[in-house]
């Protein structure tokens, strides 16, 4: 018999066991419950060991990271809800500014002035953006990209809580240690809730004024209503990275009101993927040590950063969280065909 | 039985561009009451539902629902005072499992507030109301994600969402269409419980024939304008019917 040639292809197969359904099995195996658990808590594990590993500048760049990170989060909830922003900043700047002034004029400690920030910059946000909420697709995010500079200006031009020279010496974190494991708490927290509260019905409702505002209205749901509600817990998150950062840095100025932090967490998602908030959360964590380790290349950094962002997301235009997840799930064999 | 009626609509107007859809339409419409409307493609029975319902603001008119105007509010302001409908074009979630669909108007602040400040459990509730719809409980069916379900099931699980507010007036644009014959006989009798348990229906069909077996009373629109109103056998031997139907016969039993 003559030798044919064998063709081979790779066939792909989903695999088959139950931990990929929503309900969670009383008799699954131990493979299962590890296949099912270990990309969900060896990333957390591995976070929550860094900040006991990583010191000087590279524990600075963890705590950035989880910084990106929770507007990053911040930004996927809104958009959840059909809520297209381009103002992070907005709700940054607003933490940041409450818990300075509170510091530093009224000289309350970060245990007040935190958790204040964090509730009074989701109720501003949502009292400023509350008017707008109507506006749909790129006119709101029009607006929630002017308001953060229109901010800056004002600070800038009115002198207002130290103008352009800032508010200095601030209250400092008792210690390098406790301000990353707040930051990584805070990061770890939110993308916790966050997931909960999507899948709730809560989120359910969300998702569906995305898909259809007025079916959602003929089910007796003001719409309105729960974009502001959506707003002010994405406020409420964003806020909170900037009252870390203010005392992190022990020092306040109308930088916080900067575009960067309007685009980095954008960035972040389209990298990772939208609407699961690991996608937001990778995206962050892959960009800000990648953005950090390209400082040493000076102006051409930010040109290589853009690219490897463009390559990205035209190579993965799902995201890279969806893509990974997908992959994971999925196993390839060689089969031969005749 | 009679006294006010739960629902007055006066004189209704609306002009979209160069189309005057639906101009000075009225009608009442008590507890318990059946009411059809028909009228010819593009004769503004559509635009009526969306005027009362708040999808479309009027040009003039006015909406009572038991006295108070509610004209022009919000649709989920409207929707809350206990007005349901559902959609010509079916609106729903498809890529949620079907009986998700509920759980949108499931919670609302209305139905919170008829449960007695409860929420309950919202997927029993959802599940509970797509049984009597016809989606068997211990089928596959209500799990399965809409977009995979058939049109007849589809518009079934559009009538569910709407009653799962408990409306007091419920408005049906164009249910039947495309359901099977099959479909709308389960389905009539159950909008005849409901109805007689003292919900008020305003039922928009091309179906005439099964339309005509439940409705107490039929409004006929043509060119946005109400030509006559009346008993199913009134209606259909009025002339401007028959002008407007152009020789469309329908046989009543
Ligand atoms: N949003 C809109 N913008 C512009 N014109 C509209 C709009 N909605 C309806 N119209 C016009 O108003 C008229 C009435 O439309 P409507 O949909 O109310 O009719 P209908 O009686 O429901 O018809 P059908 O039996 O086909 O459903 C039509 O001429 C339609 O083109
Ligand atoms: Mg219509």
């Amino acid at each position: 018999m003559v030798a044919t040639s064998v063709h081979r292809r790779k066939k792909r197969l989903d695999r088959g066991i139950k931990a990929r359904t929503d309900t969670i099995f009383l008799i699954a195996s131990w493979k299962d419950m590890l296949y099912l658990l270990l990309p969900r808590m060896l990333p957390v594990a591995i976070l929550l060991v860094l900040p006991v590993l990583v010191k000087g500048y590279w524990g600075k760049v963890l705590v950035y990271a989880c910084i990106y990170g929770l507007l990053a989060l911040s930004w996927d909830f809104m958009a959840a809800g059909g809520l297209f922003s381009l103002g992070q900043a907005l709700f940054f700047g607003l933490g940041a500014y409450l818990a300075g002034i509170l510091n530093y004029y009224l000289h309350l400690p970060p245990v007040v002035t935190v958790p204040a920030a964090t509730l009074g910059g989701g109720l501003l946000s949502a009292a400023l953006l509350g008017s707008v909420v109507r506006l749909k697709g790129v006119y709101f995010a029009m607006i929630t990209l002017m308001l953060p500079l229109l901010f800056k200006k004002v600070i800038e031009t009115t002198g207002a809580f130290g103008g352009t020279h800032g508010l200095p010496s601030l209250t400092p974190f008792p210690s390098e240690l406790l301000t990353a494991y707040l930051a990584v708490g805070g990061f770890l927290g939110s993308l916790f809730i966050f997931r909960r509260v999507i899948n709730s019905d809560y989120g359910l409702v969300l998702r569906a004024i995305k898909d259809d505002d007025r079916a959602v209205m003929s089910g007796a749901i003001n719409i309105y209503g729960r974009k502001i509600q959506a707003i002010f817990i994405s406020g409420a998150v964003g806020s909170f990275a900037g009252a870390l950062m203010t005392h992190y840095y022990q020092f306040l100025g109308m930088s916080v009101f900067a575009l960067d932090y309007s685009i980095l967490p954008v960035a972040a998602v389209a990298l990772g993927g939208q609407g699961t908030f690991a996608g937001a959360a990778m995206g962050s964590l892959i960009l800000v040590p990648l953005s950090e380790s390209l400082r040493a290349l000076g102006g051409l950094r930010i040109a290589i950063y853009c690219g490897i962002l463009i390559v990205s997301i035209i190579g993965f235009p799902e995201g890279l969280f969806h893509y990974l997840a997908r992959k994971y799930h999925q196993f390839e064999r060689v089969v031969e065909v005749k | 039985m009679n006294g006010e009626p739960l629902l007055q609509v006066r004189d209704l107007r609306k002009r979209f561009g160069g189309v005057q859809a639906v101009f000075d339409v009225g009608f009442e419409l008590r507890r318990g009451e059946f009411l059809g409307v028909i009228g010819p493609n593009g004769s503004g029975k559509t635009t009526l539902v969306n005027l009362i319902t708040g999808f479309v603001k009027p040009d003039a008119g006015q909406v009572l629902l038991k006295g108070r105007n509610i004209t022009g509010k919000m649709p989920y302001t409207i929707a809350g005072f206990g007005i349901a409908r559902t959609f010509q074009m079916v609106r729903l979630f498809y890529n949620l499992p079907a009986y998700k669909n509920l759980i949108i108007p499931l919670c609302s602040s209305r139905f919170k507030k008829l449960r007695g400040g409860r929420y309950g459990e919202r997927d029993d509730v959802a599940i509970e109301l797509l049984d009597d719809m016809g989606f068997e409980r211990d089928s596959l069916v209500p799990y399965k994600v809409a977009g995979s379900l058939p049109h007849g099931y589809l518009k079934r699980l559009d009538l569910a969402r709407a009653l799962a507010l408990r409306p007091e007036v419920l408005i049906l644009d164009e249910l039947f269409s495309g359901m099977s014959m099959s479909e709308v006989a389960s389905t009539l009798p159950l909008l005849e419980k409901f109805n007689q348990e003292g919900l008020a229906i305003m039922m928009i069909e091309h179906r005439l024939k099964e339309l005509f077996r439940v409705v107490d009373r039929v409004m006929v629109l043509n060119f946005g304008i109400k030509i006559t109103e009346g008993s199913p056998a009134e209606v259909m031997a009025s002339e401007e019917v028959k002008k407007a139907y152009l020789g469309i016969q329908v046989e009543l039993e």
